[in-house]
């Protein structure tokens, strides 16, 4: 499709950036992970609230979203830092199934302050192992790219999304994997992500996940008004869910969804459109497709979202011309032209695929040149 | 005269403003799927992003846009209208 060079994991995926991730397995082991970011810097901390007292389904997303971060093939080599054995040793040896060099530290019974200072040994090690990975030839169409609109308006639908629908169609020609999801947000369009699932046991799946997602918004005695559309999509022109649902799917193209995944799980039937249960909140949505191995995150936006990742690239689009004017620093791709009908969606779609490939190559994001990280861990339930 | 706002579909009850509009203005529309021009006069100011009717609704009727339901109308509204919160609301919560 399109030659760029990437960094061939020993488990065969390709990835585009090469951190060394210091990650915690809990809220505890934060301060020892970002003191080992201090001592080595180039390093990439990954401090997050949660991981104590967790059981259960939300017990297992919280392994599976921590050992799919690390396992990401933008990720060269981890540190996972714990408060007890047990569970690090289960994070790192997930991590390290995917045949990356991975090291277990834990804090009980030795303190913060010998954990940072073997930790940070360990980390060095691991940084000048990562320095010395050079990046190859890959294809742009052997990638994993997620993609999730957010502060969505009108413009969303009418252009920055149908940019990325083409793309994603592209992409997904081409023979690569690419993850959507934001179950509730798919509201008053599930009927036309159901037709296009490949297949009918594929279907029921889905809507099984939709119904079961907004079935437990109700079970709380809540309804979505006043939240979805956000206050921000209200703003920008959105007046109900199902208009903001229809812009959203235009980002989706048109391609047959051939899986249906759990939160952060990788995808197993090969390449190709895959629906990800997901909530719409754009940093616990990217967090879980990055832990699902996408390398590259497009995201179209309206009003103007910030969102990064510390993984994952995060390349932002807007057609809102007012957003691309006053949030120039976060916007990576400015097709507003498509509203004054100066460009077209063809025209739009190779800019777009352009850059998808730049950013691949190593060219920084908006978000990654600003700092934004957002790394936020989705949670099922109430701690024990 | 330059187009003012967009419609995604035929048969679609709104358009998207892609320029803010003032009250009074008579402005351009241009289907998106088959580049037809329409001509309204907008009755409320529509900002950039907001829509304008091109079909009256009465209270109750399914609004199409993408040619799809995305909500009911209430209180009705006539051509050239803004159309949001205030007189459309989701028919799913």
């Amino acid at each position: 499709m399109v030659a760029v060079e990437g960094y061939r994991r020993e488990d065969g995926r390709a990835g585009v950036r090469n951190h060394v991730v210091v990650l915690p397995v809990d809220d505890l082991s934060n301060a020892a992970c970002l003191s080992v970011g201090a001592q080595v810097p180039g390093t990439l901390p990954l401090p997050h609230a949660y991981g104590r007292l967790q059981y259960g389904e939300d017990l297992e997303l919280h392994f599976r979203t921590l050992i799919g971060t690390g396992a990401n093939p933008n990720v060269a080599a981890a540190i996972v830092v714990g408060i007890e054995p047990n569970w690090t040793a289960r994070v790192a040896e997930g991590i390290a199934a995917a045949g990356k060099p991975v090291e277990a530290f834990s804090i009980e019974g030795r303190g913060d302050l010998e954990t940072v200072r073997l930790a940070s040994h360990a980390a060095q090690r691991l940084l000048q192992h990562a320095s010395e990975l050079r990046r190859v030839p890959v294809d742009l169409g052997e990638l994993t790219i997620s993609i999730k609109c957010g502060e969505s308006d009108t413009t969303t639908g009418l252009a920055s999304c149908p940019t990325v629908g083409v793309v994603v169609d592209e992409l997904v020609d081409a023979g690569a994997t690419v993850l959507f999801g934001e179950t509730p947000e798919l509201t008053g369009g599930e009927h036309l992500i159901a037709a296009r699932c490949a297949t009918d046991d594929l279907r029921e799946q889905f809507m099984a996940t939709y119904r079961r997602y907004v079935d437990g918004i109700e079970a709380n005695g809540a309804d979505l008004l006043g939240s979805q559309p956000t206050q921000g999509n209200i703003a920008g022109g959105l007046s109900t869910i199902e208009e903001k649902a229809l812009g959203n799917i235009e980002k989706t193209g048109t391609k047959p969804v051939v899986g249906v995944l759990e939160p952060a799980a990788p995808p197993t039937n090969g390449a190709g459109l895959y629906f990800m249960d997901s909530s719409s909140a754009a940093a616990e949505h990217i967090t879980l497709m990055c832990a699902g191995g996408a390398v590259v995150h497009i995201f179209p936006t309206g009003q103007g979202n910030v969102i990064g990742n510390p993984v994952e690239p995060v390349i932002k689009l807007t057609a809102n011309p007012h957003t691309a004017a006053t949030m120039v620093e976060h916007i990576d791709l400015d097709v507003s032209g498509l509203l004054r009908r100066e460009l077209t969606l063809e025209a739009a779609g190779e800019r777009l695929l352009d850059l998808v490939a730049r950013t691949a190559n190593g060219r920084l994001t908006c978000a990654e040149t600003l700092g934004h990280r957002e790394f936020v861990l989705t949670r099922l339930y109430q701690s024990a | 005269m330059e187009h003012r706002f967009l419609i995604h579909k035929r048969g679609d009850y709104v358009g998207v403003a892609v320029a803010d509009i003032d009250a009074g203005e008579r402005v351009v529309g241009i289907y998106m799927d088959d580049d037809a021009a329409i001509e309204v006069e907008a009755v409320d100011p529509v900002p950039l992003g907001h829509k304008i009717a091109v079909v009256e609704a009465g209270d109750g009727d399914p609004v199409l846009e993408y040619g799809i339901p995305i909500g009911r109308a209430t209180g009705g509204f006539g051509v050239g209208s803004h159309v949001h919160t205030h007189n459309l609301r989701s028919a799913r919560w």
